[in-house]
């Protein structure tokens, strides 16, 4: 139930908008995100964008993935 | 980049699972305290990945599978009165009660539906105004604030036939009840996302600093996992309790402030019973006064009577971490999805689902 998909804000009007999962197009409410602009990632959870996707922490995440993986494999 | 795809890539989880298996020398539980991580630990087979030495224990992070049954016999009392339409997140509506379902009210005449949102539920108030809408309002922090949103909203829009049954929980305390019984052994917990996009990291310090205990917020896609469990290692072999994110696309470890904002105007923190664990003080969330012409609770005199327990469903003991569901009696026979006795069997993140759907042979 704490389920929340990244969405991809499409259009906003006051406090709700469109947003786009896997190509689908769906209403969402922005009353928690309301600094949200068109073009972010949101997680999506029953109707709700409840954050704005961090791109730059995305990134980070995924070096930071590969350095261990690297590593994980050069003494394995 | 989506976000989703990026975190699923099989040779960087291979190397990632070998680095694991190469710095994991103690035996430790981890406890995994979102059902929805337990989906998707089973789904992409992560248990049998990691060394021999880790195992995963599912935790009770899941809004359905701990409301009580006397919280759900109250929402199937409610669905019986007259002129009242029971709206609800799918999961809950085929959870045995102590006298049948929202489900079976359902076909006894009781307009019982499921809704994606609350704003959903608040659109069928506004589009019912003969009829008293309720919304049965169970969830964690995630959840919690929708609900508030709602309830802010009902405010503004004038709407007076909206009512919300609060059954809303908090996840640090119950983590903190579960660490203090010591019942089960736990060595680590695999912090729930969503809960802390809400409220960030900052509540957990307390398990770390109490109990010792490392506490690693993670994602819900495999890397994510498999990153989590590499932090916890770290923390476990280091012996360096402390809370961490791994999920930092979607967590700040002060939240999302707005969203607690809401919760802070809307609710206030009470006691709430826990089902298969009893009543943990603060750990719910109860209608301030301000707000209580919204309250189902003062709304209606609510007399189900009472509760009893599915005879022979071992639910809690498997929320409290101290057994799987193959140790129960039921599961797999007298219990699976089509016909489910307990709220573990019924959710989308309940254990006996899960290891029901991707448990394998000894599943
Ligand atoms: S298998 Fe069914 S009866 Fe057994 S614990 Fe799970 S939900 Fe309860």
């Amino acid at each position: 139930m704490c389920l929340a998909i990244p969405a991809k804000v499409k259009s906003i009007e006051g406090h709700e908008g469109d947003v786009e999962v896997g190509g689908i197009s769906r209403k969402a409410s922005f009353m928690l995100t309301p600094e949200v602009m068109v073009g972010d990632y949101v997680l999506l959870h029953t109707g709700y964008a409840i954050s704005i996707v961090d791109e730059t922490e995305a990134k980070e995440t995924l070096k930071l993935l590969e350095e261990l993986a690297q590593q994980g494999a050069v003494y394995s | 980049m989506q976000f989703i795809h990026e975190y699923r890539d099989p040779d960087l989880g291979r190397k990632l699972v070998q680095r694991i298996h190469r710095k994991s020398r103690k035996p430790a539980r981890l406890m995994e305290f979102c059902g929805g991580h337990t989906f998707a630990i089973l789904k992409n087979g992560i248990r049998d990945l990691l060394p021999s030495n880790l195992e995963l224990v599912s935790g009770p992070g899941c809004p359905v599978c701990v409301t009580a049954i006397s919280d759900l016999d109250k929402a199937i009392f409610l669905s019986h009165l007259p002129q009242t339409i029971t709206t609800t997140f799918g999961d809950m509506v085929r959870v045995p009660g102590s006298h049948g379902s929202l489900a079976s009210a359902r076909v006894e005449g009781a307009d019982v539906r499921i809704v994606y949102s609350t704003m959903d539920a608040l659109d069928i108030a506004q589009e019912n105004p003969q009829s008293q809408v309720i919304f049965v309002g169970i969830g964690f922090e995630t959840t919690a604030p929708t609900i508030a949103a709602s309830i802010v909203e009902a405010q503004r829009r004038e709407i007076d036939n909206y009512h919300v049954l609060p059954l809303g929980k908090l996840c640090p305390p119950v983590m903190g009840a579960l660490l203090k019984m010591g019942e089960t052994k736990i060595d680590g917990i695999i912090g729930p996302g969503h809960v802390s996009t809400i409220i960030g990291s900052r509540p957990y310090e307390f398990i770390p600093r109490e109990y010792g205990v490392p506490f690693v917020i993670s994602g819900f896609e495999p890397l994510d996992i498999l990153l989590a469990v590499e932090m916890l290692v770290e923390q476990i072999e280091e012996e360096d309790p402390k809370v961490e994110i791994a999920y930092r696309r979607g967590v700040k470890p002060e939240g999302n402030a707005r969203a607690q904002q809401l919760m802070e105007e809307v609710f206030e923190v009470s006691n709430a019973n826990w089902r298969g664990i009893g009543e943990i003080p603060r750990s719910g969330l109860s209608i301030r006064e301000k707000f209580s012409h919204f309250d189902a609770l003062k709304a209606y005199d609510i007399e189900p009577g009472l509760s009893r327990e599915p005879k022979g469903c071992i639910c809690g003991e498997i929320l409290r971490g101290i057994k799987n569901p193959q140790d129960c009696r039921l599961f797999r026979r007298a219990c699976t999805p089509e016909n489910p006795v307990g709220p573990c069997m019924v959710s989308s993140e309940g254990s006996c689902a899960a290891y029901y759907r991707y448990g394998g042979e000894d599943g």
